[in-house]
């Protein structure tokens, strides 16, 4: 809805009360954390509320009023609790000056439908910040991660220096331990050569499959297409389960039968084992691309004495690339971030990031694996920027307009 | 399958053929009979060859695939689930002694006669010398504690008897372990001497096979059912709150402007596309008790120190983290169901009388319950076969039935009770894969 609504001042009687519970509710925390609750809570309100009828009564000056409050709410944070509290006092200061004047000049109004009723403006800034408060939930875990990588204790919490600001609570010796530690580094390098090959295996084999079973005429097209998204389906614990006595039995005759050598065998098993689990993201992908595909297309190659593999790679390939490569990209992380069947089916010296990580949290918990933990959240922003690009090129490849 | 063809391709292998035999519209119009392709043979077998090649085309590119998975996959499991009711070590390692107890009536309260003695000392001999009386040991002490140090023990003097020479065997045995002269001891290993054996599901659902029929296990040996009851409970209060703080998100984002809604998704997908171990161990931070959680609460003086919350390593830490974890599953769902209801139609509603609450609680919300079915269905199925995050997070409280199947695949070797509590377990899941495809179909996943 565009800013159609024209908004007008509200009475003192809306605007004193609620900026008062404003103030009262952020100074209940400030209030408890320094002993007295009912205290905090007064002085928050009443602090809101001089704030509010100086703006409106005596600066008449918005921007002014905006200069004065931030800074008077910053130098009060840093007179009680020293830098971080500074910022928060910043933040709060721009936060209940620009509340007040949202309130008083009824700029809440100003995006909503002229017909809704009081409590229908209140419901829809409620919801809101219930949206928020689930938003905060979602990304919070993640967040806090990133800044506790860098203590420099072996703490999982903030220290108080850190709190403060203070260079000296941050390092980087975390990462330094993750690019030493030679369990950490076998770890990840086991990673970086199980995932790439289990995806080329599923990527390959599954888009060979869903190219088949994109043809109009497949027998049993819905057993087929069950049996391939089973990995999805069947619990990680019951896969685990049946490829460890599988891949158990595998292991022994290649080894003793065939004489191979015992890491190879070793990496063999998980590489196929994650193989399997990558396909059905594979075949998904690939299946909703092929949808879009038009067919007149490869028939246009063949009339024009293009023979099936020339087709293939030539006419059909590059416009269901961004499907396979999304495909590959999640079956990449699956390899990448599987535990469960590699703990069950590899042996010590196919050891993995996530396994790694898996025994770390269980048993000698150690801060580097918060280091790991930040370089895996960079990972997975840059897979998931990649696939979004991806997405929107398909759909302007396929003439849909990206939404 | 197998439906009409296309006029297309039809028209594409006329259109092959008929250089050679030039205009085959006046060929087929001159003709009477049944009705030829160019090159003469009838059209409709040539049109069945030609739907053939196809269908042999599509199978070929589908067969690597489907043999690997098949192969690599779906054998595994099914040779997993044979053992849940497999059982030949019995009679593998005394095959003599079963032969014998056939002749045997275990009711009857007298022991076995000498017979029976004597083949179960020569199966002995047999199986020490080769070194498996102890895995039968390991297998009976699963159904009756005792029998593995009872084998273990006798083995070592049963040695040295010669099955030939040294009977009547009778008294020998009961002197080497009095437990050879019980009832019980027999009766067990008859019990559990058939091949296929309903033993390992009668375990895992607190049971037990005894002489007299399937039975209730003692009191204390009752966990398992407690512990699927705990999974089934835990799975849905996930569900529950993944519905709860999913929806009002999904509707959000469904009703803002696209651009707007695009970069509040990343909030929803930057979760989905992180690492499960990197947000099992934020939790891990989050929920301890020196985690961020109760030192922001102590800070704000909340709580008091020595007084801080227990919030991990029970059911509400495994609830909390995977609801986060889940939470993704569940939403998109919900947003591309929502995203098809038009916003009009509320205001229709409204536009009629309704009330906020009647407007969206008999239109809005009827139209958005398959997207509610579809993201209950994935998650609950998601989480009830869940086994890290409760490993980690879940202390001895909050674990589930999967944690108690890698312990007995790890640890306690139970390999035929594992597998009968991972059939169990995948029957669950089965059945509601079979409701998710009949209410979103298979063919509707979709991901991202």
């Amino acid at each position: 809805m565009a800013a159609l609504t024209p908004i007008s001042r509200k009475p003192m009687s809306l605007v004193l009360p609620t900026v008062a519970a404003a103030g009262g509710f952020f100074g209940l925390f400030i209030g408890t954390s320094n002993g007295s609750g009912i205290m905090g809570v007064l002085i928050g309100a009443l602090m809101a509320v001089v704030g509010a009828v100086l703006y409106i009564f005596v600066l008449k000056n918005e921007k002014l009023g905006k200069g004065l409050t931030i800074a008077l709410y910053g130098a009060l944070g840093f007179w009680f609790g020293g830098l971080a509290a500074a910022i928060v006092g910043l933040l709060y200061g721009w936060f209940i000056q620009w509340f007040s004047y949202w309130l008083y000049e009824g700029r809440y109004r100003a995006r909503l439908l002229p017909y809704l009723t009081p409590g229908q403006v209140l419901w829809h800034y409620s919801f809101r910040v219930i949206c928020g408060a689930i938003f905060t939930f979602l990304i919070t875990p993640i967040l806090v991660v990133m800044p506790l990588s860098f203590n420099a204790q072996d703490f999982f919490t903030f220290t108080p220096e850190m709190l403060r600001l203070d260079p000296a609570g941050y390092s980087l010796k975390h990462y330094q331990d993750f690019f030493t530690n030679n369990e950490w580094q076998r770890s990840f390098k086991n990673s970086l050569i199980i995932a790439p090959i289990a995806t080329v295996i599923s990527v390959s084999l599954g888009t060979l499959a869903a190219i088949g079973l994109s043809q109009s005429h497949v027998p049993g097209r819905r057993a087929i297409m069950a049996i391939m998204i089973s990995p999805m389906i069947v619990p990680l614990i019951i896969s685990a389960t049946g490829m460890f006595f599988f891949y158990s039995d595998i292991g022994n005759w290649l080894e003793g039968t065939l004489g191979m050598n015992k890491t190879f065998v070793g990496y063999v098993k998980v590489v196929l084992a994650h193989a399997v689990l990558g396909i059905p993201f594979v075949i998904i992908t690939v299946t909703a691309t092929l949808v879009g595909f038009d067919r007149s297309l490869t028939r246009a190659a063949a009339n024009m004495g293009a023979n099936p593999v020339t087709t293939f790679f030539r006419v059909q390939m590059p416009l269901i690339l961004p499907g396979v490569i999304s495909g590959g990209l999640f079956a990449f992380i699956t390899s990448f971030d599987e535990v469960v069947v590699v703990l069950f089916v590899g042996s010590a010296s196919q050891k993995t990031l996530p396994w790694q990580m898996f025994t770390g949290l269980r048993e000698q918990i150690s801060p580097t694996i918060l280091a790991v933990a930040t370089i895996l959240v960079g990972i997975s922003i840059l897979l998931l920027a990649t696939v979004e690009l991806l997405r929107r090129r398909s759909e302007r490849l396929r003439g849909m307009s990206p939404s | 399958m197998g439906g009409p063809v296309s006029p297309q391709k039809i028209g594409r292998h006329i259109s092959l053929t008929c250089e050679n035999n030039g205009d085959i519209m006046t060929d087929a119009t001159s003709q009477s009979g049944p009705m030829l392709a160019a090159d003469g043979t009838p059209l409709k077998k040539s049109l069945a060859r030609a739907l053939r090649m196809q269908k042999t085309r599509a199978l070929m590119l589908i067969a690597p695939l489907l043999v690997f998975v098949l192969v690599s996959f779906i054998f595994p499991i099914g040779k997993m689930l044979f053992k849940s009711v497999e059982n030949d070590i019995v009679v593998e390692t005394i095959p003599l002694t079963v032969a014998e107890l056939q002749n045997w009536d275990a009711e009857s309260g007298a022991l076995p006669d000498e017979a029976l003695y004597a083949a179960f000392v020569s199966d002995m001999v047999v199986a020490i010398n080769a070194k498996r009386h102890t895995r039968l040991g390991t297998r009976l002490n699963y159904e009756h504690t005792g029998m593995s140090s009872l084998f273990r023990k006798s083995g070592r003097k049963i040695k040295k008897l010669d099955p030939a020479t040294d009977g009547p065997f009778k008294e020998q045995l009961i002197a080497i372990d009095k437990k050879w002269g019980d009832v019980t001891t027999w009766a067990v290993i008859k019990t559990h001497s058939v091949k296929i054996t309903n033993g390992y599901f009668l375990n895992a659902i607190d049971m037990q096979r005894t002489p007299e029929g399937a039975q209730a296990q003692p009191e204390d040996k009752r966990i398992l059912i407690k512990l699927f009851q705990r999974t089934l409970f835990m799975s849905l209060m996930i569900t529950v709150s993944c519905i709860l703080l999913g929806y009002p998100v999904a509707w959000l984002l469904a009703n803002l402007p696209s651009r707007t809604a695009n970069i509040l998704m990343i909030l929803v997908l930057l979760p989905f596309w992180t690492s499960l171990l990197v947000r099992t161990s934020a939790w891990k931070v989050m929920l301890q008790q020196q985690g961020v959680i109760n030192e922001v609460l102590v800070w704000i003086g909340l709580v008091a120190d020595d007084a801080r919350l227990v919030m991990i390593n029970n059911q509400f830490g495994t609830i909390v983290a995977m609801t986060h974890i889940l939470l993704p599953f569940m939403i998109l769902p919900m947003y591309s169901v929502m995203q098809t209801i038009q916003p009009t139609y509320l205001r229709a509603a409204k536009s009629m009388g309704a009330t906020n609450w009647t407007a969206f609680w008999r239109v809005y919300f009827p139209l958005s319950v398959p997207g509610i079915g579809a993201g209950s269905i994935l998650v609950f199925i998601l989480a009830i076969g869940y086994y890290i995050t409760p490993e980690i997070v879940g202390g001895t409280k909050g674990v589930f039935i999967s944690n108690r199947i890698a312990y007995h695949i790890s640890s306690s070797l139970n390999w035929g009770l594992a597998a009968a509590l991972g059939t169990i377990l995948l029957g669950v899941v089965l059945l509601l894969y079979w409701c998710y495809d009949k209410i979103v179909g298979i063919d509707n996943v979709k991901l991202g």
